[in-house]
């Protein structure tokens, strides 16, 4: 049996590509209490393919975050097309990282330093609920996306 | 000096708990269950009490005006520092320097004691489970002198491997700073035999108090300890306070290590004399209300019988263990019979950080992570733990929650 490549990573991820910001906020917005929220994030988490171990160095480290988190990215050449992935070996901060995800995969570099995440945290009512430390590590996830993205404008 | 107080009062973790506000609030709509004492605790209505008491009456700069104000703050800032001698039994208060804490005790010895006193090729002694501010202190020094750092290995179970400790100690060895009680395990190490044998080698010794001093009662000249660093925010004192109790022979031979306001005898362009122990070590406005609350949680805890307190934590501790053996997957770190109250653990599958959150959801305080012991989380190869660490305020009530939490979060991972 080979390594599965990166390529194949990619291939394996439908966050942000069949699931939708939309998906998310709907199912979010019916759950009521605490546990189910936290059972859906760690569910989105576990919808990650992961990462390849080579992947997961220095290069691609998010410091700043409690937990460990890597992001790495692929641009598409025809379509001018960011595509993402992101692991963590903490669950919760997995599947919040999967939101994260889900609001920028699949967009341009443009539209990624377009869009106000603030506000999609707002509507998802995500940053009240996490401790500062944790927050602080969400915002540094969305600066290394933001910084990935200018790279190519 | 002051008289030992007398135990008088029935020891009832119920009504203690009733003592401090910050335990009677709600978190996340549930009752609070308080278990990051290892961090830091919390302080009774006592302590809060005599710092609002001298900042509402007494407020005055120590040892210097020559008001009524300063005569009262002196007075309660030193009889604090009694209070200290008597808790630590030390032979005189000369030998309680206030501090911040236990590193800037730590910095204090390694910095005046250590950068004077050691040389090229001499060896320090520390363990594999110290905390950062036990082995960084040491290294900074180390590179300042030449000296070398040894490390007494940890045992698959938590304990110092005491025949490595005698191999490593020789004519080299100049100084062993070791910690009495594990903050990341909960182990207490045997001081008072690491401390003789330092001391046949010729070597000083210095115990990292932090832990042990908020569950153990601690006895300096029993131990024979040189030096012993403690931290008054661990104790149910105020943060920013904290001591280093030195022998008086060797604080009396040691430099300044910082410098200016009362640690000055007389100061001339030319030189400078420093003032007598233990002021010589206290530079600048001391914390001054901190110091008079740490006297208060002094005078608090001695109102009970030490034995009492010990054989409540141990059955918190007892309880812990029995439950955590209902957790599948469940690892605990450190399973030496000789513990502080303290359940350090991982679970397999979940991450501490996941736990730290989901605890916190059903009101559940604990710390997670590395616990600032990063060498030993890499011997036991492992990113860092989830800690309950409890305090004589906690109950089995308190205990239960946490495991039932942890079922719960189980459930959330299947
Ligand atoms: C064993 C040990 N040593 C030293 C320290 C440092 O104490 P402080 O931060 O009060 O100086 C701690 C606190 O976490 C500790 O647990």
């Amino acid at each position: 049996m080979t390594e599965p490549t990166r390529a194949d990573f990619f291939a394996k991820n439908t966050l942000g590509i069949t699931t939708t910001l939309t998906d998310i906020q709907d199912t979010i917005s019916f759950l009521d209490d605490w546990e189910e929220r936290y059972s859906y994030i760690i569910d989105l988490g576990r919808q990650l393919p992961g990462l390849p171990e080579a992947d997961k160095v220095e290069e691609n480290y998010i410091h700043g975050c409690q937990s460990q988190v890597w992001i790495v990215h692929q641009l598409d050449p025809e379509t001018g097309r960011l595509f993402l992935l992101v692991d963590s070996d903490a669950m919760i901060v997995k599947g919040l990282a999967a939101i994260v995800l889900v609001a920028y995969n699949g967009k341009t570099p443009r539209e990624i330093l377009d869009l106000d995440i603030e506000a999609v945290f707002e509507e998802l009512d995500l940053i009240r609920h996490l401790s500062p430390t944790r927050g602080n590590g969400l915002r540094s996830m969305v600066r290394r996306i933001r910084s990935l993205a200018e790279q190519y404008c | 000096m002051t008289a030992a107080v007398q135990p008088q009062r029935v020891f009832d973790p119920y009504e203690v708990r009733q003592e401090f506000p910050a335990l009677n609030q709600e978190v996340n709509g549930k009752p609070l269950v308080y278990l990051d004492n290892a961090a830091t605790s919390q302080k009774p209505e006592a302590v809060l009490q005599a710092m609002m008491h001298y900042y509402r009456f007494d407020n005055a700069n120590v040892h210097r005006a020559a008001h009524t104000l300063s005569d009262r703050a002196t007075r309660s800032f030193e009889q604090a520092r009694l209070k200290v001698r008597s808790w630590l039994n030390a032979a005189s208060p000369n030998e309680i320097i206030w501090t911040r804490g236990t590193t800037e005790a730590i910095n204090l010895v390694a910095q005046s004691y250590g950068r004077s006193h050691l040389k090229a090729g001499d060896e320090i002694i520390i363990s594999g489970m110290e905390h950062h501010s036990n082995i960084v202190p040491w290294q900074l020094v180390a590179q300042q002198t030449g000296a070398l750092i040894k490390v007494i290995p940890v045992r698959e179970n938590g304990t110092l491997d005491m025949d490595a400790y005698r191999q490593l100690l020789s004519e080299r060895t100049k100084l062993v700073a070791v910690v009495h009680a594990s903050n990341a395990l909960g182990t207490i190490n045997p001081v008072k035999e690491i401390i003789r044998l330092a001391r046949q080698a010729g070597a000083v010794t210095l115990i990292d108090g932090a832990q042990a001093s908020a569950h153990l009662r601690v006895d300096v000249q029993d131990l024979d300890c040189d030096f012993y660093a403690l931290s008054g925010h661990k104790m149910f004192g105020p943060t920013g306070i904290g001591v280093l109790y030195g022998r008086e022979s060797l604080l009396s031979i040691m430099p300044p290590w910082q410098a200016g306001g009362e640690m000055i005898d007389r100061v001339s362009f030319d030189t400078t004399t420093f003032n007598d122990l233990p002021f010589k070590f206290e530079a600048g406005t001391p914390a001054i209300s901190q110091a008079i609350g740490f006297g208060a949680a002094l005078d608090y805890l001695s109102q009970f019988n030490w034995e009492d307190i010990m054989a409540h934590e141990h059955k918190l501790l007892d309880r812990a263990r029995e439950l955590s053996q209902e957790i599948p997957g469940i690892r605990v770190m450190g399973d030496s019979e000789n513990k502080v109250a303290l359940l350090s653990f991982v679970v397999e599958g979940i991450h501490p950080s996941d736990f730290g959150t989901l605890l916190d959801h059903q009101g559940i305080a604990v710390r997670t992570g590395h616990h600032c012991c990063m060498p030993l989380m890499d011997q036991l190869a492992i990113p860092g733990t989830t800690r309950a660490s409890f305090a004589f305020y906690n109950t089995l009530e308190d205990v239960e929650a946490l495991f039932r939490a942890i079922q719960k979060i189980q459930k959330m991972f299947v």
